[in-house]
């Protein structure tokens, strides 16, 4: 790292460099006030929150809405489903593509143009909303999990990738198990599968990221509120202006209750965004070789 | 593949199909184990749909269902075609995604430019790790933030000194809607262009500098060709998808002051669709769009690749 060769800069450069710098840390701000405003607001009295916002004397804090929020049936019930529906989905949709693209990443695999153009047709063109719908209600797959975890269950993209991926790898790899005998699914899951490890990483952080923050399927196909996700809770709470009854049931006056409904909105974001905001740094090392894999063509 | 053909006289047909039959009784597991279940869920969750689409030119009954209804030909069609309402709505589908994409576009792009002038490596990977955060937040955690810092007694009207109602100004919602969009997704979108900068040729930088090329040109000759091809692709496929704008974020931002400018297609099929029940109308609308963005995808990589020396998608 430290051969780098000494650069001597310009006036020219340094004012641009300056300039560059400055958009960055704008850039930054941006970022990071709104994510801390929401914090800071989360712990604040409702009261001083409504008048003059956040406020940094420590008497005015409060945990308040947070006591609230996470005494509330609906929030854990919908943390429950959203976790078992995106280790479910991620689960389906990551095995099942990870085995599709294994065909398809050889070159000598007969009918591999074919069946590419099956999956990649999918990516540009789709039957629409109401087809779609259609079909669920005929395969009475409404109100049950199979309606959110299997019409999105084979990513064209994620299998392009992972394709990919198996591309660079060592040839060598299955002419030599081939040698030991080896089958193909003895090669794939016990020769293959354990040097794709920053692929799954990235696929399965995808999905599960995009089934726990999606809310359009779950909406339309699952009406009964046993099985909503945390979106669904989250969108009557924040889009819909519907405090959950029980988290305000104990406040008199209405005025009241609109500076604590406000208030909890706040506490909500911080609860509900947490576990995925802990989570993803733990993948960043994985961000690169992944995403780079899926800058190459497909 | 040589060493195959050069030996052999030509292959007839026909023992060019035994050979193929030959290596699918041979591979049978990579048919029937690796690429059959992603098959069957293709085929029964796409293009059973696609067949579905039928209904635009049916009026369409459950009882009857998608062969039996009666045929209405193009009637859908020309009802939307002629409605001012549906115009509207394509507008705002058309400008919403468009200047989104000419705003959204090149922020990833100098963002990643700036990231790779930090040498420390540190420090780096730090502001990394903060500007992909807003990915991670949901959609509708996003609008709701967005609906509280702008409503009336909301922190950005405490501290402008007004009270202003933006969510229900037409008006306001194509800056809201793109302004957050970058917020939450450009710093995710520069990860690929980040990367494929740590990965040029430190050798060619070296030598422009010593060349005594300056910043700009450092930038101009060395780094953009190092990441031309992905903003090429990035391209293609963000404008092929203009007609393909989310319906998640839209739905969850409208209010009903603001759907003069909110309304677009997608909201408009699942209104009409599954809220009304029009269903082989709210069909038509989505076939319509569908046709649309396929044409534009052709269309843009056809230009693209002509102007990119025949390298397009």
């Amino acid at each position: 790292m430290e051969n780098r060769i000494k650069i001597k800069l310009g006036t020219a450069d340094k004012v641009i460099l300056a300039a560059g710098y400055t958009l960055l840390g704008l850039f930054v701000l941006a970022i990071a006030v709104p994510l801390v405003y929401v914090v800071i607001a989360s712990f604040m009295d409702p009261n001083v929150l409504n008048n003059q916002g956040i406020s940094f004397h420590f008497k005015d804090w409060t945990a308040d809405a947070y006591r609230r929020v996470l005494e509330n049936d609906m929030i854990w019930r919908g943390f429950a489903n959203s976790l078992f529906y995106s280790a479910a989905f991620t689960l389906i949709s990551v095995f099942i593509t990870l085995l599709a693209a294994y065909p398809m990443s050889k070159k000598e695999f007969v009918g591999r143009k074919f069946f590419n153009i099956i999956f990649v047709i999918t990516m540009f063109f789709n039957g629409g909303m109401i087809p779609t719908f259609i079909l669920i209600n005929q395969l009475h797959m409404v109100n049950t999990i199979w309606a959110i975890l299997l019409p999105g269950a084979v990513n064209v993209w994620n299998l392009i990738l992972a394709r990919t991926y198996y591309q660079s790898t060592p040839k060598e790899l299955r002419e030599a198990s081939a040698i030991d005998g080896a089958t193909e699914v003895q090669h794939f899951f016990k020769i293959l599968m354990p040097v794709c490890k920053p692929i799954i990483a990235v696929l399965a952080l995808y999905s599960f990221v995009g089934m726990w923050n999606s809310y359009f399927d779950a909406m339309i196909y699952l009406n009964d509120a046993e099985l909503q996700p945390l979106q669904l809770v989250l969108r009557s709470i924040l889009v819909q202006n519907t405090p959950q009854p029980g988290m305000i049931a104990d406040i008199q006056s209405t005025a009241e209750m609109a500076k604590v409904a406000e208030l909890l909105k706040y506490a909500t974001i911080v609860v509900s965004s947490l576990p995925l905001l802990i989570m993803y740094p733990f993948f960043q090392k994985y961000f690169d070789s992944g995403i780079m894999v899926g800058s190459v063509k497909g | 593949m040589k060493v195959k053909t050069c030996g052999k006289p030509q292959q007839s047909t026909a023992e060019k199909l035994t050979g193929k039959w030959k290596y699918v009784k041979k591979n049978w597991q990579l048919y029937l184990i690796f690429l059959l279940p992603a098959l069957l869920l293709t085929i029964i969750f796409k293009y059973f749909p696609m067949g579905g689409v039928l209904i635009a030119f049916e009026d369409y009954n459950v009882i009857e269902g998608v062969l039996g209804s009666p045929w209405v030909g193009l009637d859908y069609f020309r009802r939307f075609l002629s409605s001012p309402d549906f115009m509207s709505y394509l507008l705002n589908t058309l400008k919403l995604s468009i200047y989104g994409l000419l705003w959204g576009f090149p922020i990833p792009i100098i963002l990643a430019l700036l990231l790779n002038r930090i040498r420390r490596t540190g420090i780096k990977k730090k502001i990394q790790l903060l500007i992909y955060a807003p990915n991670f937040i949901s959609v509708i955690v996003l609008c709701g933030m967005v609906r509280m810092f702008l409503s009336p007694v909301g922190p950005i009207n405490q501290v402008l000194g007004i009270d202003t109602n933006w969510m229900t100004m037409p008006s306001a919602f194509r800056t809201i809607y793109i302004a957050s969009g970058i917020w939450q997704a450009a710093g995710w979108a520069s990860i690929m262009y980040t990367a494929a900068l740590s990965n040029a040729s430190k050798d060619l930088e070296e030598a422009a500098i010593v060349d005594g090329a300056n910043v700009l040109q450092q930038i101009w000759y060395v780094e953009l060709p190092a990441i031309k091809n992905i903003i090429v692709i990035q391209f293609i496929l963000q404008a092929g998808n203009i007609m393909s704008i989310g319906f998640e974020k839209a739905y969850a931002l409208q209010t009903d002051m603001n759907l003069p400018a909110s309304e677009i297609l997608s909201t408009y099929v699942y209104r009409i669709g599954l809220l009304n029940g029009d269903y082989g109308y709210s069909t038509a609308v989505g076939l319509f769009n569908s046709v649309i963005n396929v044409i534009l995808l052709i269309v843009v990589n056809f230009v693209v690749s002509k102007l990119n020396e025949g390298e397009g998608l």
